[in-house]
């Protein structure tokens, strides 16, 4: 029987890749390809009649196989269902990581799902406070909650749009460069900065499109993305190569670190930098750059 | 008696010099007397060799019982040529006591798993058994134990004339009336003929089969009229589409194209990847499947191959034409891109098996590789690797080129899943060795890369890399955790086939699986 670490709320997760729950060959070694994170899907992966079969393949999985670092997140069918109860008990008694709240446009919904998971976490013995949530956006209201949605719960640790489904409650399709998404996008981004909780982008459907998926993802690194959701192993590198800080940006990050510690020391506050004027929040996200390169595996200096 | 392997020989195969395998270098500076053909003399100028019928050919020839036959396998599971032959020896013949000498068989050929029933054909040399005639074999059906040799095994036989060809028949997509015979220039092309040529050399007889005639002179040709009896034109000599099957195809799985960036991430990291390096793939979806991820790391470096050996496929073709690649050495073509691209470029060559893996000769290219990746139904903790038996125990693959390769390279890397269903791929003991431990340098699995301890300067190129490796052991430990530890085969006394080293010892012997009874 496998226990895994308690999961952490604020940890890497560039990727965070759907897999169907009911499917044991492709759940039984999901983490080799080394995404951030998983996600089994109990929600539209699953056909309506194969909810039960699904959950006990994702119970075994989780009990069973050691996973290790890859965080293991399942997707629950929508409140309006009527499944989403049994799945988060049989989450939380399998010792996943977090679950992912399909369809989620209110705090009230966060309180909802919280309320049975801290049951399910009593009745199964499992510390309370252990299972993680994210919210899923995935329709116009859910983008305008979206601050109240976050901060609903401790046990929040981000929010994704939900591409699909927000489409077409918008009428719209998918457009080259994303103008379509452009405004949920950035106003999901907002909300979470300002909740303090992760962000991330949609998953990219069309596997054999590398050209579309790789535009995309520089657009959500640009934006200021923590990761997206993938939908196939292939997807996993380009992600974690865009979403690594470059050399650039890591050599100017050491800069300012080091230079910080010397002007902090003779009572420097403003001072410049290769020419720019820098001052405390450019340090504060230059250490902020070191510690994700560091967790990219990318960070070879001793800082 | 326990060879260098572990295993243990039955004593009644030690007898006329053969011995146990005893090492990769142990055959290293000894002499060979080569065998050599009876030879028709034909004095009198013909101005054609055609026979009405493959039944002409084989009485001209003077086809009898108790003859060696060799057919090649370049049509791998397409080949008609085999069938069509057997077939005329022995049902409009009434030929019997037949041996086989292909350089491989499969359900191509599952004709022959009739007459072996019947024992017509009584002996079987071959790289390679696959489908019912390894089932037929594997139930001791043979009157002799088959004869299991690698692609440079077999020339090295052939040489010291420890098999001796009556007559090979061997399949040519075109020739013209006098035998000059190529795998181009036809409907059925194949391109490179580099698994019949050798046999054309030391074949007491040798006949074309073709379905393309061609004005004569067919120049330039592969096998020559100067070694050919008789031409025979048939309908059709094979299907080009079942060139390409399972083991050949192109991968877009996930798990084997993550595997495949792993070995290309792992011969970046030896000092042998520099400028004019040397590389040879197998025929398994992963091992093909690194061709594409080498260009990556060939242009970061700005370096270029001097040549890519053995079967060759589009992707290494296709490195050619960028010019990363500036020759290839091609034994045989696994589709019809490959086909098409021999002959018709400058530094694209047709090798024989002899010129490519024989141990015996004074040097074949395998000895110039760098690398070779090649895949494996199953490796052990002493990294020997199994190809020719399944977990059943029975005959079900074909080493080709592999311990040839493995040997000769400086970089041998095995890539294979660590589990193929309720199968454990690494193990504590493999069912056959066909190929030995001291030529395994690294293995990739889906769950992990594992380096040989044998080669600790490997793992320090690995460690510097930062590429992230295990042992063995923990491969193993692994995926019998997740599948479970299987029991023991239990075998019978009879030897069913030899699996002869590339030096010409005895590496590991076949026996009879004993059938399960449920208690």
């Amino acid at each position: 029987m496998i226990t895994r670490p308690t999961p952490l709320k604020n940890r890497l997760r560039r990727t965070m890749m759907f897999m169907n729950a009911q499917k044991p060959g492709l759940i039984k070694d999901a983490y080799i390809y080394g995404s951030d994170s998983i996600i089994l899907d109990l929600e539209d992966a699953v056909a309506e009649n194969q909810k039960d079969a699904a959950r006990f393949s994702l119970y075994q999985a989780v009990r069973n196989i050691d996973y290790g670092n890859t965080e293991v997140i399942v997707r629950i069918n929508g409140l309006d269902t009527p499944h989403w109860q049994e799945d988060i008990r049989c989450v939380v008694a399998s010792g996943a990581d977090g679950i992912r709240i399909a369809k989620c446009e209110s705090a009230q919904d966060v309180h909802i799902v919280e309320e049975h998971v801290l049951a399910a976490e009593k009745e199964f013995g499992v510390e309370e406070g252990r299972t993680l949530l994210m919210a899923a956006l995935e329709s116009p209201l859910g983008i305008m909650n979206a601050y109240e949605i976050v901060t609903a719960s401790d046990r929040m640790f981000g929010c994704a749009i939900s591409g699909g489904d927000f489409r077409k409650s918008m009428h719209v399709r998918i457009e080259e460069g994303g103008i379509e998404m452009l405004v949920a996008r950035g106003q999901m981004l907002m909300a979470a900065r300002a909740a303090g909780v992760q962000c991330f982008d949609t998953m990219f459907p069309n596997i054999d499109d590398m050209e579309g998926f790789r535009q995309e993802v520089i657009q959500n690194r640009k934006m200021g993305f923590d990761g997206k959701s993938i939908v196939s192993p292939k997807q996993i590198r380009f992600v974690h190569d865009t979403f690594a800080p470059t050399k650039k940006e890591i050599a100017y990050a050491e800069k300012l670190v080091r230079s910080f510690n010397e002007q902090a020391d003779s009572g420097v506050g403003v001072y410049t930098v290769d020419g720019k004027m820098v001052d405390i929040p450019f340090f504060e996200d230059a250490r902020r750059v070191i510690a994700l390169a560091k967790a990219c595996g990318v960070y070879e200096g001793d800082l | 008696m326990i060879n260098a392997v572990n295993r243990d020989i039955p004593d009644e195969l030690l007898k006329d010099g053969k011995e146990v395998y005893q090492g990769k270098n142990y055959m290293d500076g000894k002499y060979v007397k080569k065998d050599s053909p009876k030879s028709r003399r034909y004095v009198k100028p013909q101005e054609s060799k055609i026979c009405e019928s493959i039944r002409e050919a084989c009485e001209r020839c003077g086809a009898h019982d108790g003859m060696t036959f060799s057919f090649h396998t370049e049509f791998r599971d397409g080949d008609y040529v085999a069938s069509m032959v057997a077939k005329v020896l022995v049902e409009e013949m009434g030929l019997k006591d037949i041996n086989v000498a292909a350089t491989s068989l499969g359900s191509a050929q599952d004709i022959f798993a009739d007459y072996m029933e019947q024992g017509k054909i009584i002996g079987a040399q071959t790289s390679g058994v696959r489908g019912r005639i390894g089932e037929t074999i594997s139930a001791g059906k043979l009157a002799t134990p088959a004869i299991i040799r690698s692609h440079g095994g077999r020339p090295r036989a052939v040489e010291a004339g420890e098999v001796h060809i009556d007559i090979a028949f061997l399949a040519a997509a075109s020739s013209d009336c006098c035998g000059n015979a190529s795998g181009i220039n036809g409907k059925s092309n194949f391109g490179s003929m580099g698994f019949g040529i050798h046999d054309a050399h030391y074949a007491d007889h040798t006949v074309i089969v073709t379905d393309t005639l061609v004005e004569f002179p067919n120049s330039p040709a592969s096998v020559s009229m100067i070694d050919v009896d008789c031409v025979c034109v048939v309908d059709r000599i094979g299907n080009v589409d079942k060139i390409n099957t399972k083991e050949a195809r192109l991968t877009d799985n996930p798990r084997e194209l993550m595997m495949a960036e792993n070995v290309a991430a792992v011969i970046a990291s030896t000092p042998y990847f520099k400028d004019g390096f040397s590389f040879q793939t197998g025929v398994g979806g992963p091992s093909l499947a690194v061709n594409r991820f080498l260009e990556d790391h060939m242009r970061e470096r700005g370096i270029t191959m001097s040549f890519a050996l053995g079967g060759t496929s589009t992707p290494i073709c296709q490195l050619y034409d960028k010019g990363l690649v500036k020759h290839l050495m091609d034994t045989q073509d696994y589709d019809q891109g490959a086909a098409s691209h021999i002959f018709k470029h400058k530094n694209h060559h047709e090798v024989d098996l002899s010129t490519y893996a024989n141990a015996a000769n004074k040097g074949a290219y395998v000895n110039k590789l760098d690398f070779v990746v090649l895949s494996a139904l199953e490796v052990d903790t002493s990294f020997n690797v199994n190809v020719i038996t399944g977990s059943d125990g029975v005959l079900r693959g074909a080493p080709g080129g592999h311990p040839d390769a493995a040997a000769g390279s400086k970089c041998c890397i095995i890539v294979t899943p660590l589990t193929r269903g309720r199968m454990a791929t690494v193990c504590d003991d493999v069912v056959t060795v066909t190929t030995p431990g001291d030529c395994v340098d690294v293995l990739v699995t889906d769950y992990g890369t594992a380096v040989n301890p044998l080669r600790p300067d490997l793992i320090k190129c690995l460690d510097d890399a930062g590429i992230k490796h295990v042992t063995i052991e923990a491969l193993r430990d692994k995926a019998y955790r997740l599948v479970g530890t299987p029991d023991k085969l239990e075998w019978e006394d009879q030897v069913v086939a030899i699996v002869e080293a590339r030096d010409g010892t005895i590496l590991d012997v076949v026996k009879k699986i004993k059938p399960f009874e449920l208690d």
